[in-house]
């Protein structure tokens, strides 16, 4: 397709011209309506919906036969009006597969792990009878589904007004309006996203559930308008309604009540699990495509880059280079033909933020690049996808075609003028094309090897012309952007980066999943206050982010703000946002090991600090886990890792002793623990450990001995067993399989 | 340009043809009628591993061909990627998830117990071809920590007591037959 014909936006006045304008809204009129009557055939006649999670996490947990088993329930029962809706992940990772069941009337609830016995207790409680599965709900059980809750926004940047609400004159109004708490369940959130409507500090906003309704409370009196009339009389009291779009409103009203998620801040996320990801009928339901449609109308594609740096959005990808700023460099390019990529080869081990949002959500990402298209002039962009992630890329191919039906990609985006495509191009595998100018040599359909900058891709990247490559997430954000403002985007989060981060957490944390928060939050709230903390009781020892780029932070900082800065500054960096927790159980010396390896495995060769110097690192490292290691080699670790820092011609070597010499820094101890004592404080380094069985409590069950591979463990039935340390070779299959905790690690 | 016309491209496709299939012969001249058809030799090499499970020589002298790249940069481009098995594989593929995460939940030694049971290290097949033994980077399904990918089929917290019974539940589906 041959669509490099842009008109040239400095030829046009930046001013809007009545007749392209309307006729912008009115073709985003006819579109919305055919997108409507779509969605309103596929929904008539329902009444109750099942909401059911799609995305390759729910997949792996179940959701598939989930979703089968709840159908053949739908069929045996003869309803009509119950509905099965999918939806992608809410990012709650560990609790899957989620389930959402909504009647009229009453409050939508959320169930997790479930299977196809539990299929049938909702199917045949909750859906026939009306009667919730109290025990099943997701982070419950709870005790009582109360007729009403209310969704206090206590946003401490607003003020923090809302605490003082519910502890003040809501807590004693309910109270005397005898509304405790089976009646009206008070809940506090940590941002609904209105304040986009709001000066900061004016009002405190109250989200009602089920109703769905979204007050704005700003004396005592309609505190006791929404008791009186609402809450006791069941009527809405239209005087204090908000009715406008808030970024994250729609999320909270299916998800409220569910405290992993209203500690959150959702705007990148702020669909996922709550809109079909395949359905751009949905997309358009919930205001999908107004950002784009409001840019186009407004003509002036300087207007827009203004619109992202007021926001103070920075890459999302890891560097942290202000997108307003990468998109001037862009547009002010000389020449014409202009690229755009969106880099979606997720390749940091322990990062899921951008598949969750390409398979849950991946219409907003596309508004996002479209909307950069305009912005830059550019007529082509290119979706650089791992190759890893097939339901990514299946609902991506999905989303860009029905965006071409609907005219909102290809010639003359909704009657704009402007002209704008998109195509998949697929990674291989390679982690180093994360970084731009490799990933730019893969998609000319060559080895992912990076170049020397400068020259930048804005000046000079895909094919030799101007290129701009952003992060799923940042382009995700960008529609919220245009549509609440970049005013209100930049408040949240520091002064010098607006907005929110999506981590993905996993690891030694009890909440596994995609934590959303406005950047400045502490580690602490992130890993302990969402993330539960570490399971069974242990200690958290560091929490590594950025991957293999990045590095660990003790859990002495745990009270460090994320930021880009403060993260640089601790020795790790922000990276594209994964969040692994450590526990007392992992050696610091063997996850540094991890990383290098990592890193050796994936340099791509070209430069030689990088492709020798990591693998020496990694030698070394090895020594030092055997048990080998001497004090000289730590020395040389450091002089070493931060040559390769120096020398190295990519962001991949740059950054790739980040994990070695942040880890040398915090946890020395450790360290000198393996060179000079030759003891793995962690016991994790299986030459450094041995197994013994305490004969006390060994009861002679003979499980040890019948598990073991060499085998090595000696002892009659009955009598307490010995392991043979000279054959023993420590694969600890014998401390897993005691049922008497009579196996030792030492 | 030479002067003598030496147009053998009837011939060439035909032999390209033989070692790809007509699917993937029609995909590559879409591309070349595309622009910078170049830029498609890894869209093409996706096509091609998915449909022969690998990239043989054969192959990637076909997509040389077509492509009307050098042989060597095909070549180099492949064994670049970790993506790309250049050497066939077994009935199904055991793909343990190497992630930071899987790491620091165990994921090595339920690796090493796939080893003990199969008698085979990385990237290698067991002797009766049922399995191949491979390592990703990360599948992204950190929050089930940590994952064994066999073929497509996910599994989830996965500990090394667990993967006689998985591994017996494919060897059984290799005993009825092959793949349809």
């Amino acid at each position: 397709m041959s669509v490099e014909k842009n008109d040239d936006p400095d030829d046009s006045s930046p001013a809007a011209t009545p007749s392209t304008s309307s006729r912008i809204a009115s073709k985003f009129a006819e579109v919305q309506a055919k997108a409507d009557s779509v969605l309103k055939e596929r929904t008539e006649g329902g009444e109750i919906f099942i909401q059911v999670g799609s995305a390759t996490c729910e997949h792996a947990a179940g959701s598939l036969a989930v979703w089968d088993e709840f159908q053949k329930h739908i069929a045996a029962s003869e309803r009509t009006d119950i509905r099965m809706r999918q939806t992608g992940c809410t990012g709650r990772c560990s609790r899957e597969p989620i389930v959402g069941v909504s009647v009229p009337g009453q409050m939508p609830v959320t169930y997790e792990r479930v299977d196809r016995a539990l299929v049938h207790e909702i199917f045949t409680s909750h859906v026939l009878r009306g009667v919730p599965l109290l025990d099943q709900v997701l982070d419950g059980p709870v005790e009582k589904l109360p007729p009403y809750e209310l969704l206090v926004c206590s946003s401490t940047r607003c003020g923090g007004k809302g605490r003082k609400l519910i502890e003040g004159p809501l807590a004693e109004k309910l109270h005397a309006a005898g509304l405790g708490p089976d009646r009206v369940q008070v809940t506090q959130t940590t941002c609904l996203g209105a304040c986009s409507l709001e000066e900061v500090g004016q009002c405190t906003h109250v989200l009602v559930r089920p109703d769905k309704v979204l007050y704005r409370v700003t004396s005592d009196k309609d505190l006791d308008d929404i008791i009186q009339r609402h809450l006791l009389g069941g009527k809405i009291v239209e005087r204090l309604c908000i009715t406008q779009e808030s970024a994250s409103r729609q999320f909270f009203e299916i998800y409220g009540d569910v405290a992993f998620f209203n500690r959150q801040n959702r705007i990148a996320l702020r669909h996922n699990g709550v809109i079909d990801p395949e359905s751009i009928e949905e997309y358009f339901h919930y205001r999908g495509f107004q950002a784009l449609t409001n840019v186009l109308s407004q003509r002036n594609p300087q207007a827009v880059i203004d619109e992202v740096s007021r926001a103070k959005l920075r890459g999302r990808g890891g560097g942290g280079f202000p997108t307003g700023k990468k998109w001037a460099m862009g547009a002010a390019a000389e020449d014409k033909i202009r690229y755009l990529i969106c880099n979606a080869d997720e390749g940091d081990p322990g990062a899921f933020m951008d598949r969750s949002m390409l398979e849950s959500d991946p219409f907003n990402v596309i508004e996002g690049m479209i909307i950069a298209g305009y912005a830059l002039s550019a007529a082509r962009g290119f979706f650089y996808v791992r190759a890893e992630y097939p339901l990514a890329i299946q609902r991506i191919e999905n989303a860009i075609r029905r965006c071409r039906e609907y005219g909102i990609l290809g010639d003359d985006v909704l009657g704009s003028g402007f002209s704008f495509d998109l195509e998949i191009r697929l990674g291989a595998g390679a982690f180093v094309c994360g970084e731009e100018t490799a990933l730019i040599h893969s998609i000319e359909g060559e080895r992912g090897q990076p170049r020397v900058r400068p020259p930048y891709p804005t000046e000079s990247g895909l094919w030799d012309k101007p290129t701009v490559i952003n992060n799923v997430e940042t382009f995700a954000n960008v529609p919220a952007i245009i549509l609440f403002g970049g005013d209100w985007f930049s408040r949240i989060g520091t002064e010098q980066s607006g907005g929110t981060k999506v981590f993905a957490l996993a690891g030694k944390v009890t909440h596994t999943g995609l934590v959303e928060v406005p950047l400045g939050s502490t580690l602490h709230e992130v890993v302990e206050e969402i993330g539960g903390g570490a399971p069974k009781g242990k200690r958290i020892k560091a929490i590594q982010t950025g991957g293999p780029a990045g590095g660990c932070i003790p859990a002495a900082s745990l009270d460090l703000r994320i930021d880009y800065d403060t993260l640089l500054k601790a020795g790790s960096i922000m990276g594209s946002g994964g969040m692994i927790v450590l526990d007392e159980d992992d050696c610091m010396v063997d996850i540094a090991k991890y990383f290098m390896k990592f890193s050796e495995d994936e340099s791509c060769g070209k430069c030689t600090p990088c492709r020798e110097g990591t693998k020496r690192m990694s030698e070394i490292l090895e020594r030092i886990t055997a048990g080998q290691g001497t004090l000289d080699d730590l020395e040389k670790l450091n002089r070493l890792g931060n040559l390769i820092k120096k020398a190295s011609l990519c962001g991949l070597g740059r950054a790739a002793p980040n994990p070695v010499l942040s880890t040398l820094e915090h946890f020395h101890d450790e360290y000198l623990a393996h060179v000079t004592e030759r003891r793995c404080p962690a016991r994790r380094c299986t030459a450094l450990i041995r197994y013994e069985i305490d004969p006390e409590k060994c009861v002679g069950c003979t499980l040890c001995a019948k598990n073991c591979p060499v085998p090595c463990i000696d002892g009659v039935r009955r009598e307490p067993h010995v392991i043979d340390q000279t054959r023993c070779v420590k694969c600890g299959r014998c401390f897993e399989v005691c049922r008497f905790g009579a196996v030792n690690r030492l | 340009m030479t002067t003598t016309s030496t147009n053998n491209w009837e011939e060439v496709r035909a032999a390209a043809q033989a070692a790809l299939t007509e699917p993937i012969v029609r995909y590559i001249e879409q591309c070349n009628a595309g622009p910078e058809p170049a830029s498609q030799l890894i869209s093409v090499l996706h096509k091609v591993q998915s449909h022969f499970g690998y990239l043989g020589p054969e192959q990637l002298d076909a997509v040389a061909q077509l492509l009307q790249i050098p042989a060597a940069k095909v070549a180099g481009v492949a064994s670049f990627y970790h993506f790309f098995r250049l050497q066939p594989h077994g009935r199904f593929r055991i793909n343990v998830c190497l992630g930071t995460a899987c790491y620091v939940k165990g994921a090595e030694r339920v690796a090493q117990r796939i080893m003990d049971e199969l008698g085979i290290t990385w990237g290698e097949t067991s002797k009766d071809g049922v399995f191949t033994l491979e390592g990703s980077r990360c599948l992204g399904t950190c929050g089930l920590a940590p994952v064994v990918m066999i073929d497509d089929e996910i599994h989830a917290s996965v500990t090394p007591d667990q993967v006689p019974a998985i591994l017996e539940k494919y060897l059984e589906r290799a005993r009825q037959g092959p793949a349809a």
